[in-house]
Formats: structure tokens, C-alpha cells, sequence
């Protein structure tokens, strides 16, 4: 009776750790144990032959893996901090009582709420080097025309990106602005600080754990981005835009090695599981050192 | 140290006026306690000499110049917030120097000025610490300290004590009269709390519904309460107030009720002549009112004490009587017998006469 108390909350946690099983761990066991065999589509899994950890080698010393990863780190680190910078800054310049705020912050998250492949198509046509709008544009203005998925290609999918996730940074950071004390904000305006010092020594450092976070999360996401790619670019030209997620499906459909991008998914994955990690702990940290403080404050009084 | 004037001071929000018209002078180096329950406008008026809330219509003056149109830094104040408003990203010592680093001052003279300051409030211990490793008191002081460190004419207090616990309100309230005194600049504070506003205050203004009711020393106010709204907040317990009608008998006036026929000397009687048969609301402070057994008739109330509330020296008396509820202080030796009707005696000297109607102060 007792021993089968104790095993009840088992019981009833089973159905979620076998659907856990299921849809997580097996897939993940799947690829990891994928990633260690010389496995073309056409043959079953059986079929293939075990090499060990030789694709991970390769892929350590293939320049084109290298270019598609430095690729990828420049999309999401340039892209996710013009975000920040243009996200932060928007709030900032609208955390105030305006008539029709709410139905402006509505317009603004539309973006993200656009499916990927629509965003793609909708910039690609934007970007047409002849009839797209920006060319068109600048032609009527009397102004060179830009190459801009040609020469230009990383730079332009980035500003697709930026338009379709700065709405996530300014949404986020305009809750954390409101919910900072008013009353210190109007120390400091009686301390003597400008609105430009305000925003340097309050509200920015204030902020900041939420920025942080914020951050993070879009990072991580930057690191999995491919259906805005994929229509826009394709990856060209040459490598140009070859992120990660792209190259790790052309390399099972195309290259037809499905060994070789179950490797990659791994070095994706270890990554992004290092920034997780890098949030964690800093989240955890944050915790920690509340908890103290709170303690300590207590012992005082 | 300006000299501070208010001048027809009037603040909307939206269609709602707020405050209608206030006009107050405040001399220099001079402590003002704005006083009034929740709502009568004493905060709105404050954060409008700081700066925080915009002026509808009317003028600030510092020294005869119009402030209004300033921002807070310009006004040379430093304030004092409820909920102590510190910056909760730097510790003791950097909320203590804000404004003083924002001036660009010499780091030697700053950190002489926040030792300094952190010494006399007993902060020095703690200067490393965040705000979130202090307890409530300690905040408290910092609060006080980022004020002081500042060298600023005027400081504003918005109702600093009410956030701590008895014991600590009634610690930190006689350091900030010993402060007041030390520093000599303009203070404007504001309370709820009258028993803060008697003890701190060189002068009390005490509003209500947007408009000041009167303005004086404590003691004037407290002496000469201008109506009944003044009479019943300053003083604890709070004064009876009991209806009755004037009445001339002969050469003397005499204030009648339910049950009661009191007569009145000196001022109050030449004032109740002259409004023969008003009907008046009369008050008298539950510390004038004293068991006499043997007490004339035209001093005495018939009470009958329902609770007695031992308070140490003083035991406060729930009494009933037929025009309604009264309230009386009397040592606690005093022998009553709860339930009895008993006669007490009124100092007639100390009895308020307050138009029924108007409720001014006859």
C-alpha cells in the first residue's frame, strides 16, 4: 500500500515521459547515432556503414563548413544586435501615453506574426534588382541602384530579418520599461539627470536582465532561421548566404549524405545548447544572488 | 533657502480640478507640514513645487521668480520619497553621489561629502551594499542621505515615514526634527499623519478636497481651529462634536442640548451673543472633559462609559450620551464604573463653538 503511494505520481507522470520519449528522445538518439555512419538515403539505417566519429573530423576541416558557420554566426549575431539597438531604441521613444498606442503596438508585432516563406517572397520581390521596390525607388530618386541579392545578399537578408524581428525586441523592452519604478526615475529627474542620462543610468541598467534574455532568445532563433533564406537567396551566391540550417538540408537532399548532416546538426546543436546554457546560468545566477539579498535584508530588520 | 510662494495654484486632470486655487506663502529656512487625509491635494501640491507634475494654472515662485516653466533640476531641491525611490542597480554610496557625479563634482570632494553625510545618518557600515540588502529603515536613511548629500536650497519630504513600523517612524521622526534643525533650509513636507505634522512642524497647513483650511503654528491650529474639519483632524483622540443650540439667559450665553446646558465664558460667550438661538455644533477635546462627581450643572455632562481603553497614564473613555458618542481622557487612576451614568465636567474655557451649517468657528 505504502510502496504503491509512492509510485503513484509515477504513474501518472508515465503517458508525458513516453510521449517525451516518443517525440524527443528517440529522434535525438536517431540523429546522434545517424551522425556516426556513412549513410546515403537510399540504403536503411541497418544498411550503413558505422565510421565512427569521421564525419564530425571532416566537417572540423571542410572550409565550406566553416564559411556556411561563419555565415551563420555574422546573420545572427550583426542581425540580432542592430535589433536590439533599434528595438530598445523604439521603446524608449514610445514608452509614453500616446492616443492610439495600442493599436500602433499592434501594427508594429504584425511582422512577426507574417509566415516566414511569405516574409521570403515578400522581400524577394522588394529586393528585385530591376522591377523590386528599393531599386525602382532609388532609380526615381536619381540614385545608383544596389545589387542587393547579389553582392549584397548577406546584408539584405539580414535587414529582412531585422524588419521582421525588431517588433519581438521592442515589445519586450517596452513591458520592461513599463514596469520599472516610476518613483526612481523621478529621483533621478530631481538628482538632475537629462532624459538621455535617465536612459544611461536608470533605465538601460534597469533593463538589463531583460535585454539579456531578450537577447538570447533571438539568437538562438537566428541560429535555426531558413525558410526566409531559402526563398530569398538560396544560399547564393556561391556561399554568400549559406546558413547553417540551409546547408545541413542541401547536404542530406542534395549531397544525399545523411551522416554528414546529422554531424552538423550536432555542432548546431551543441552551440545553441551553449547559449541555453549561457541563459541558464545567468538567469540561475540572478536567482542567486535575489535570494541572498533577500536573506540578508531579512537578518537586518 | 528662497522664499516660496504659491500663487493661486490650481492642477487638473483632464476636466477634474484637483486642487482649486492654492495660495501659500513659505518664509525661508522655514518647516511646513502640509497635512490633510488621502486625497485633499497636499501630494499633487508638492510634486508640483518639485517639478514632477505640470501646473494648470497659477505660479510657482522661488525668490520672487517663476519656477513653473523649469524641470526638476533646474529648481535646486532634493526630495524625499515614499517609497524611498532608490536606484536599486547601485549601492549606498553611488545613490548617495548621483547627483553629485552628474554635476561632474571632484570624486575626492564627492566621496568626503557621502562619508560625511553616511556618518551622521550611521549609513557608513553599509555604503557598499544594494538597496535590496537593506531593511526598511536603512532605505529609509539612504533616502534621506541622497537628500542631504546634495546641497540643494529646499528639500521636499512625500510622506517618508509611512512605509516603516511604529517604533521606527516614531525613531526616524525625531532624527528628522533634530535634522531640520542642523541643516536650516526650506523643508515642505507632507503626512496624513498629524501627530508628524504637530511634532515636525514650524507651520502646518492642513488641506482638504483641493483647498487649504487654515494655516498656522500647531499650536494656533490646534488652539484655534478655524471650522470643525481642522478641529477633528489635528489632536488624538479626535474631538466630540455634539450638537445644541445657543441660548441667552439673561446676561450670560449657554450652549444647550440633548441633556446638556453648558455655559460659555470669555471669547466664546461675547462671540455666542452675537448669534443668539444659532444652532452650533460644539466641540470639545476628549482632554477637556474630566470626571467630576460634585461638577455645577452648567459645566457638567451627563456620560455613561461604555469601553475604557487603558493606555498606561491615560485611559480613554468611550462614553454614550444622548446627543451621541463622546470621547474622554482621564488618568487612569480615575475610579469610573463602566455602564453608569456619571457627571463630567467640561473646561469651558476650552469649549469650540462651529456653525452648524458652515462649520466655520464662530
Amino acid at each position: 500500500m505504502n510502496s504503491a503511494n509512492r509510485l503513484t505520481p509515477y504513474l501518472f507522470m508515465a503517458p508525458a515521459i513516453v510521449i517525451m520519449g516518443i517525440a524527443l528522445i528517440y529522434p535525438l538518439g536517431y540523429m546522434m547515432y545517424g551522425s556516426l555512419l556513412d549513410w546515403n538515403p537510399s540504403q536503411s539505417i541497418e544498411e550503413a556503414e558505422f565510421v565512427g566519429l569521421k564525419n564530425y573530423i571532416t566537417l572540423w576541416g571542410d572550409p565550406n563548413f566553416h564559411e556556411s558557420l561563419a555565415v551563420t554566426l555574422i546573420f545572427a549575431f550583426v542581425g540580432v544586435s542592430i535589433e536590439l539597438v533599434l528595438g530598445v531604441g523604439l521603446a524608449l521613444l514610445l514608452d509614453r501615453n500616446l492616443r492610439g498606442m495600442t493599436l500602433l503596438r499592434t501594427m508594429f508585432i504584425l511582422p512577426m506574426m507574417i509566415a516566414p516563406v511569405v516574409v521570403g517572397l515578400m522581400w524577394r520581390y522588394m529586393f528585385h534588382p530591376t522591377v523590386g521596390t528599393f531599386n525602382r525607388t532609388l532609380e526615381a530618386l536619381g540614385l545608383p541602384t544596389v545589387d542587393w541579392l547579389g553582392q549584397n545578399a548577406l546584408l539584405s537578408v539580414i535587414i529582412a530579418d531585422v524588419w521582421q524581428w525588431t517588433p519581438f525586441i521592442f515589445i519586450l523592452s517596452l513591458a520592461a520599461l513599463q514596469s520599472l519604478p516610476r518613483s526612481a526615475l523621478e529621483a533621478a529627474r530631481i538628482d538632475g539627470a537629462t532624459a538621455w542620462q535617465q536612459i544611461i543610468h536608470i533605465k538601460l541598467p534597469l533593463m538589463m536582465p531583460v535585454l539579456i534574455v531578450t537577447g538570447l532568445l533571438r539568437l538562438i532563433d537566428a541560429f535555426k532561421v531558413l525558410e526566409v533564406i531559402l526563398v530569398l537567396t538560396e544560399g547564393g551566391p556561391g556561399l554568400s548566404t549559406e546558413i547553417l540550417a540551409l546547408r545541413i538540408s542541401r547536404t542530406a537532399t542534395e549531397f544525399r549524405e545523411l551522416g554528414v548532416a546529422a554531424a552538423m546538426s550536432n555542432y548546431l546543436l551543441i552551440l545553441l545548447m551553449l547559449l541555453t546554457a549561457a541563459m541558464f546560468t545567468l538567469s540561475r545566477i540572478q536567482e542567486i544572488r535575489a535570494n541572498r539579498v533577500r536573506a540578508a535584508a531579512e537578518e537586518d530588520s | 533657502m528662497p522664499e516660496i510662494h504659491l500663487s493661486q495654484l490650481v492642477k487638473r486632470y483632464g476636466k477634474t480640478e484637483v486642487l482649486h486655487g492654492i495660495e501659500l506663502s513659505m518664509a525661508e529656512n522655514e518647516f511646513t507640514v502640509l497635512v490633510g487625509p488621502s486625497g485633499c491635494g497636499k501630494s499633487t501640491t508638492l510634486r508640483m513645487i518639485a517639478g514632477l507634475e505640470s501646473v494648470s494654472d497659477g505660479e510657482i515662485y522661488f525668490d520672487g521668480k517663476p519656477v513653473s516653466h523649469l524641470e526638476p533640476k533646474d529648481r535646486d531641491l532634493a526630495m524625499v520619497f515614499q517609497d524611498y525611490a532608490l536606484y536599486p542597480h547601485m549601492n549606498v554610496a553611488r545613490n548617495m553621489s548621483f547627483a553629485l557625479r552628474l554635476e561632474k563634482r571632484p570624486k575626492d570632494e564627492i566621496d568626503r561629502k557621502v562619508r560625511e553625510v553616511a556618518a551622521t545618518l550611521g549609513l557608513s557600515d553599509y555604503l557598499e551594499r544594494k538597496p535590496g540588502e537593506l531593511s526598511g529603515g536603512q532605505r529609509q536613511r539612504v533616502a534621506m542621505g541622497r537628500a542631504l548629500t546634495r546641497d540643494a536650497s529646499t528639500f521636499l519630504f512625500d510622506e517618508p515615514l509611512s512605509n516603516l513600523d511604529a517604533k521606527l517612524r516614531g525613531q526616524m521622526r525625531a532624527e528628522l526634527a533634530l535634522m531640520s534643525q542642523r541643516v536650516q533650509k526650506n523643508m515642505i513636507y507632507v503626512t496624513h499623519d498629524q501627530i508628524e505634522a504637530m511634532t515636525l512642524a514650524d507651520r502646518i497647513v492642513v488641506m482638504h478636497g483641493g483647498y487649504i483650511q487654515q494655516e498656522g503654528t500647531p499650536e494656533e491650529l490646534f488652539k484655534r481651529p478655524i471650522n470643525r474639519f481642522v478641529a477633528g483632524f489635528l489632536g488624538t483622540p479626535p474631538m466630540n462634536f455634539l450638537g445644541a443650540n445657543i441660548e441667552q439667559r439673561g446676561d450670560e450665553a449657554f450652549v444647550a442640548g440633548d441633556g446638556f446646558a453648558l455655559r460659555l465664558e470669555g471669547a466664546q460667550a461675547d462671540a455666542a451673543k452675537k448669534h443668539s438661538a444659532r444652532e452650533v455644533t460644539v466641540g470639545v477635546r476628549p482632554s477637556d472633559i474630566d470626571y467630576a462627581p460634585d461638577a455645577p450643572s452648567d459645566r457638567a455632562l451627563t456620560l455613561q462609559p461604555l469601553v475604557s481603553e487603558y493606555i498606561g497614564a491615560q485611559s480613554v473613555l468611550l462614553c454614550e450620551n444622548k446627543a451621541g458618542n463622546v470621547t474622554v481622557e482621564v488618568k487612569s487612576e480615575t475610579p469610573v464604573a463602566l455602564g453608569e451614568p456619571l457627571t463630567f465636567a467640561v473646561n469651558p474655557e476650552r469649549i469650540h463653538l462651529f456653525d452648524r451649517q458652515s462649520e466655520a468657528a464662530l
